[in-house]
């Protein structure tokens, strides 16, 4: 069974060179995530809803789900990639927490491993485009994203 | 960013942020609460977000904000802006996610003093029959042809099938349909999320409660509305679920492509929209409709079941134990009105995002019994405090487009809310109080906590003092059940 951390009732989990972490927001939840690079970028985002949800998962077969994003810009494909994740969470009650990634010019091959949700505790609405921008930094990436809860 | 220095006052309660405070604004912000709730919001960015809602095409007379507004994504938490209709815009950010997101209120005859020993097994009762959590399914399944008719009939669907009375359908906001709804514009994901959450709570901030009329402050419109100091009434508080939630995300990333189409620059792109008669905005007009019906029809099953577990815990105990709808309102949705601007009505697309429709009396559109005292506005406080039953006037015409506040409106981020709060203890706190409470999560519980909230009681002075809408009723929670 896996249990993404809570560190003193945050939503936290990092190393130096990818991670993620809450920001403070009114109504809704804000996280930062980082990485050396975009697909880890992608892995870490669902990584960082996981935890954002209180998913516990499983430790029945693990299962593994293929699929595809075409997209314009970085920042519509990391909301897309989010919520056919969310889409399969509420559908098919599966989530996952290992991702092999590849990224081309206009399309993101997914394939991803994981189980059923054993417990969740927040339902997440949506991820927002609210002022989303994936930034270069001196390590790779970041990007804050506001879900609504 | 907004300073407090940036505002005009008009009035105690009235307050403007000029349309020459940043270039790219079309109108100026208006907002309703008084200097105290300002000096509160100024933590966090709803004014910044309102001024960002300004600069949308085609807006008309200006954006307002409501005094329960907070920080929410591209549009504020509280506002309210209306664009010429066909030529101005429609953005789905500025409805929401969940779309027809709202409030029903049911009145009873039964004095709280009758069933006060029951109100446990009550609460119980209200907790089974009425599904609520994270992914939670509805009593009710329906394949995709039907949820078709629930897409186009609203509430009406909902008659048919023995789940609501003529009344029910009378006393909801548009009779519970909205016209121009058409399946055909909603995605089959959107479809496969729907059909199953029929009848369904969910979680976050939604709930059902058992209230005390606790005080009327207005009785010729309590009386007309059934609401008596001391009988109970019942709150439901939900949207659209999943259904409305992927209509939403669907169309905020179609129009990503729509705002380039059309030339529309914009300062953040959750505000993301298309002209109203453009094939983008009719499509999500049509679609943000099927989802605002489900809706309806989401809070008409809950209320049928609620009214199951009042008969299971009270028939044969106490005399008259039935629920008589008070009315049905969105606080997130778009819709066509008509306004009278500068003397002469105007077509609006107006959309409410955290924000009721507070139509005066005299409206056609309100049930017979409701012309003479205006729509009925439903506030839903914290679990742990009021809400109010307010009712809309003239002046909320000429000054809101017919809108007032939608609650207390979030004061502490849920992160903070989670830090300083334990669920258990707000629990143990609340149940001493004498509020029965059935709660799915107590970290979800605990971010709820009428702490992270504004003082309802202000927000409805605010609303009341600037006189876009007028007080009828205060409510004291008994049973609480959260998802």
């Amino acid at each position: 069974m896996v249990m993404y951390p809570l560190v003193y009732n945050r939503i936290e989990m990092s190393d130096q060179s990818t991670g993620f972490r809450e920001h403070e927001h009114t109504a809704d939840w804000e996280l930062e995530i980082w990485a050396p690079n975009y697909p880890l970028l992608l892995e870490q985002a669902a990584l960082a809803m996981n935890a954002l949800a209180g998913i516990r998962l499983g430790s029945g077969p693990r299962t593994a789900r293929k699929f595809s994003i075409t997209f314009n810009d970085l920042e519509q494909a990391l909301v897309s990639f989010l919520e056919e994740l969310l889409f399969i969470a509420d559908m098919e009650n599966l989530a996952f927490d290992e991702f092999d990634i590849k990224v081309s010019s206009d399309k993101i091959a997914v394939e991803a491993f994981g189980t059923e949700i054993l417990a969740i505790s927040k339902e997440i609405k949506a991820v927002t485009y609210h002022n989303l921008a994936v930034l270069s930094t001196r390590d790779g990436l970041s990007v804050r994203i506001v879900f609504d809860i | 960013m907004v300073d407090i220095k940036d505002l005009k006052k008009i009035s105690e309660y009235e307050w403007e942020i000029p349309q020459t405070f940043r270039a790219d604004m079309r109108v100026p912000v208006r907002i309703f609460a008084s200097r105290q709730i300002i000096e509160a919001v100024m933590q966090d960015r709803s004014l910044e977000q309102a001024v960002n809602s300004a600069t949308l095409p085609g807006l008309v007379g200006h954006v307002v904000v409501m005094p329960d507004m907070h920080q929410g994504y591209g549009f504020p938490i509280g506002g309210v802006a209306a664009t010429q209709y066909p030529s101005g815009v429609i953005s789905p950010g500025g409805i929401g996610y969940d779309i027809n997101c709202g409030v029903r209120l049911l009145s009873s005859q039964m004095p709280l003093t009758q069933i006060e020993s029951h109100l446990d097994e009550l609460a119980t009762a209200l907790n089974y029959h009425c599904p609520s959590g994270v992914g939670t399914k509805g009593h009710i399944r329906v394949k995709i042809p039907e949820l078709d008719q629930v897409c186009r009939q609203g509430s009406g669907w909902a008659l048919r099938k023995g789940l609501a009375t003529q009344t029910d359908i009378n006393r909801t906001e548009e009779q519970g349909c909205l016209s121009g709804a058409d399946p055909s514009k909603v995605s089959k994901r959107a479809k496969e999320r729907g059909k199953a959450q029929i009848g369904s709570l969910g979680a976050g901030n939604h709930f059902i409660e058992v209230d005390l009329i606790e005080k009327v402050y207005d009785e010729r419109a309590a009386n007309v509305m059934g609401l008596r100091t001391g009988n109970v009434a019942v709150q439901i508080h939900c949207g659209s679920r999943g259904f409305g939630h992927q209509i939403c995300s669907d169309y905020v990333r179609e129009l990503q492509g729509a705002v380039r189409r059309y030339g529309i620059e914009l300062p953040d792109r959750e505000l993301v929209c298309a002209p109203l008669d453009s094939p983008e905005g009719e499509s999500y007009l049509a679609a943000m409709r099927c989802a605002a019906n489900y809706a309806f029809v989401n809070r008409q099953v809950l209320a049928h079941y609620a009214r199951k577990a009042f008969e299971q815990t009270l028939a044969g105990k106490v005399s008259n134990w039935h629920l008589q709808q008070v009315y049905d309102i969105a606080h997130n949705m778009g819709k066509i009105e008509t306004h009278e601007i500068q003397g002469k009505p105007v077509k609006l697309c107006v959309h409410r995002k955290g924000a009721t429709r507070a139509f005066g009396p005299g409206f056609m559109g309100l049930p017979a019994e409701y012309r003479p005292i205006g729509q009925p506005v439903l506030v839903p406080g914290s679990m742990g405090t009021a809400s109010w039953v307010l009712v809309g006037t003239e002046l909320s015409m000429q000054k809101s487009f017919g809108s007032s506040c939608h609650g207390a409106g979030r004061l502490m981020s849920r992160s903070k809310a989670k830090k300083q709060i334990w669920g258990e203890d707000l629990h143990k706190q609340l149940t001493e109080s004498g509020i029965h409470i059935r709660a799915g999560s107590m970290p979800g519980f605990a971010e709820e906590a009428p702490q992270a909230y504004k003082d309802v009681d202000e927000v409805v002075n605010a609303v009341t003092g600037a006189g876009i809408a007028k007080k009828v009723a205060r409510l004291k929670p008994v049973v609480v059940i959260k998802g």
